[in-house]
């Protein structure tokens, strides 16, 4: 068995949110970003996971961007991820 | 094996809007309380609320409680207990205003007052028009509401256990309840966590349906754990549908869209809202549009390879109207549906939103089950509060806005009644019985042993899919019977799974075994109230029993986890103080 990334556990949990639209982006992205992404970028994403949902919505849906360069970076690629299921 | 133990006179599972509140209570009666939740308090999901919080403030034009009362009685299709209605709608006007005062930012009218703007189903003067009783902070009420509790409970020195996974019940043979047993996420260590009072506050449990806008931690785990401890769930049967959310996602796409002239399409491209409601087509109520949506899927007309869903067409209001009109719903439906609704429609299914049923509360928020006599007796030491809980203010169907008033209101009054209940019996803790978390290390002793078995992915799907087939927003005798089946096999299947990961620390894959079992508790409920339950009331709607029927089913289910046993209770007609609004058929 490969050996556990506590911080992707820890951030894998911190995903589960209060709002629909982001569990389904944040776990998403994790699945598709999480491995290529250095420590400071790890933890530019623990420290948006701090931030409360109705921000994190705004950021994700492109009505705001945060205003560290890491974290733009991170919710740009937020930004396109495909959540859809049907289509 | 012993478990590490910890005391408190209360403890409050789940830091939502009405955990939260009753904590407050609480706290600021200097008692020692914990507070437990699954994620941090301010991201539960009473986040996502967005419409509002009723109460005849008036404010802006002539309301009073007494309208509410009769708006949410006749909502309830009159299922709901009156003197619980009476209770929360004469007190909504108290813990709104209160909540004001705790700092929450409301709307403000001109003259300063909270601004209040008009709900589905809320009237003034007995039904005779629309009234404004909703009151908001911008779209982010539930938000506003969450951040107002937290503060003031950090200044009152609540103690939060944030990250902690309340698993068991623990029971005494006289059947008082003394704490919890808890999961400690970030070490994985299983703790008792002993209170002489215990309160229930775990949200809805939506995710039992593969269409839902509830959020993956709205897993019914109140409802498991009191199932687990023999105590019974009532109502289970009445859920709440919204007609459009998007296929797959859940993610709601406001009703604005077809208020705008969108329109719905079945596979071969009809507009069949004309066949089932010609003068209103696609503007019918919420439950005719989800019940014609769903009955074309049934008869093989849904779109898609596996038939499944409806297309919500737009594309003709043309991309200047939907961009002003409509804003935000291009960017939902691109990120969640992956269609530009400017061009093509959007993927819609009936999604589930909102229980109605629950734990079985009287209005102080003590949990009640039978005496074996015909009557109810309280269980000591427990309590219920929000939508895990089943008062009944609700009855068959929700009004909107009366959701985050339940959570005040009732949380408010658990937190006093509480506070009661230990100033009359001041005694000190009692002892735990021997085996107090022994189901529970013995539950987390087979998920660290298997070797192998099913996935919780697998089993969860299944049964998510099967009530969503079975058991939607429109149900059919011959689908309920063998939904009844399937979920029994879903439940001995959840007992057989397997999970890889066997590590501590943030184990998901754990966490979501452990929310699987409360999944199936919720789950098997709903199936074999519904089942059993022969007539359409509110949210509950049979093919082959179309009527209300009040000679007969007046009353509330309470379904055992032992032997699945159904037994039935009377609705509470008559209020506290005034008339009893008689049954009546329910036209608007
Ligand atoms: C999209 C959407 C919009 C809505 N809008 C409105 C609206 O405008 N007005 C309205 O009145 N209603 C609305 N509702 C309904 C309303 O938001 C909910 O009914 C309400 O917020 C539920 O609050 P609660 O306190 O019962 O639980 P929640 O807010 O769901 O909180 C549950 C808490 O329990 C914790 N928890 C759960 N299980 C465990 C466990 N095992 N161990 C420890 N902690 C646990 C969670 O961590 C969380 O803290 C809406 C619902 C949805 C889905």
């Amino acid at each position: 068995m490969s050996p556990r990334n506590p911080t992707l556990d820890r951030v894998r949990w911190r995903c589960r949110r209060g709002m629909l639209e982001l569990d389904l982006v944040l776990n998403a992205f994790l699945e598709r970003d999480f491995a290529t992404l250095d420590p400071r970028k790890v933890e530019a994403l623990c420290a948006l996971l701090e931030r409360p949902d109705p921000e994190l919505l705004d950021f994700v849906m492109g009505h705001q961007e945060p205003a560290e360069a890491d974290e733009r970076e991170l919710v740009g690629l937020m930004r396109t991820v495909n959540t859809s299921i049907a289509a | 094996m012993a478990i590490a133990k910890r005391q408190f006179d209360a403890i409050v599972v789940g830091a939502g809007g009405s955990g939260m509140r009753a904590a407050l209570e609480l706290a600021e009666a200097n008692l020692r309380v914990a507070v437990l939740s699954k994620v941090f308090p301010t991201r539960s999901h009473t986040v996502a609320a967005q419409g509002g919080v009723s109460a005849s403030l008036g404010n802006d034009e002539p309301d009073n409680w007494h309208w509410h009362m009769y708006d949410t009685v006749k909502g309830s299709d009159y299922l709901g207990d009156q003197d619980a209605i009476e209770f929360m709608c004469r007190k909504a006007v108290e813990v709104v205003v209160e909540l004001e005062h705790y700092g929450m930012p409301f709307d403000r009218l001109d003259n300063g007052k909270i601004y209040q703007r008009p709900f589905g189903g809320h009237t003034s003067n007995y039904g005779e028009r629309p009234v404004k009783r909703a009151c908001a902070a911008a779209d982010r009420t539930g938000h506003a509401m969450l951040h107002t509790l937290y503060q003031r409970n950090v200044r009152a020195h609540t103690q939060f256990f944030v990250e902690w996974m309340a698993l068991d019940l623990i029971r005494n043979s006289e059947g008082d309840v003394l704490g919890v047993v808890a999961l400690e996420m970030e070490t994985g260590e299983v703790m008792i966590l002993q209170a002489k009072a215990t309160l229930l506050a775990t949200g809805g449990a939506g995710r039992i349906y593969a269409a839902s806008t509830n959020a993956f931690i709205n897993t019914g785990d109140g409802l498991g754990m009191a199932a687990r401890a023999g105590i019974p769930l009532e109502d289970m049967e009445f859920w709440q549908f919204h007609p459009t959310g998007v296929a797959g996602a859940g993610v709601l796409i406001t009703e604005g869209v077809r208020g705008e002239g969108g329109f719905l399409l079945n596979k071969n491209g009809e507009r069949f809202m004309e066949r089932y409601a010609p003068t209103v087509k696609d503007l019918a109520s919420r439950d005719v549009v989800s019940r014609a949506m769903a009955t074309e899927i049934k008869e093989g007309r849904g779109a898609g390879k596996d038939g499944d869903y409806i297309l919500l067409k737009l594309d003709h209001l043309g991309a200047e109207v939907i961009d002003k009109r409509l804003p935000g719903i291009r960017e939902i439906a691109k990120k969640f549906a992956n269609v530009d609704p400017v061009t093509d429609p959007i993927p819609v299914v009936p999604t589930c939103h909102y229980q109605m049923g629950g734990i079985p509360t009287n209005y102080q928020g003590q949990v009640v089950v039978p005496d074996g006599r015909g009557g109810e007796t309280t269980v000591r030491g427990l309590y219920a509060a929000g939508e895990c809980s089943c008062v009944s203010v609700h009855g068959a169907n929700r009004l909107g806005t009366n959701s985050l008033l339940d959570l005040l209101v009732f949380g408010k009054a658990s937190g006093e009644t509480i506070i009661a209940d230990l100033e009359a019996n001041s005694g000190s803790q009692q002892d735990l019985p021997k085996d107090a978390g022994d189901a529970t290390l013995a539950r987390l002793a087979r998920l660290d042993s298997a070797t192998s078995g099913e996935t919780i992915a697998r089993v969860g799907a299944d049964l998510r899919r099967t009530m969503q087939l079975h058991c939607g927003v429109f149900r059919f005798p011959d689908g309920l019977a063998e939904g009844v089946r399937m979920m029994k096999d879903i439940a001995l299947r959840s007992q057989r799974t397997f999970i890889k990961d066997k590590s501590r620390v943030f184990n998901t894959a754990r966490v979501e075994a452990l929310e699987l079992d409360n999944l199936v508790e919720t789950a098997l409920s709903t199936m074999i109230s519904a089942d059993a339950r022969k007539e359409s009331r509110g949210a509950h709607d049979r093919s082959d029993h179309h009527e209300r029927d009040d000679v007969n089913w007046l009353k509330h289910t309470l379904w055992f986890k032992e032997g699945n046993r159904l037994d039935y209770k009377p609705v509470k007609l008559k209020p506290l103080s005034v008339e009893s609004f008689e049954p009546k058929a329910r036209v608007y």
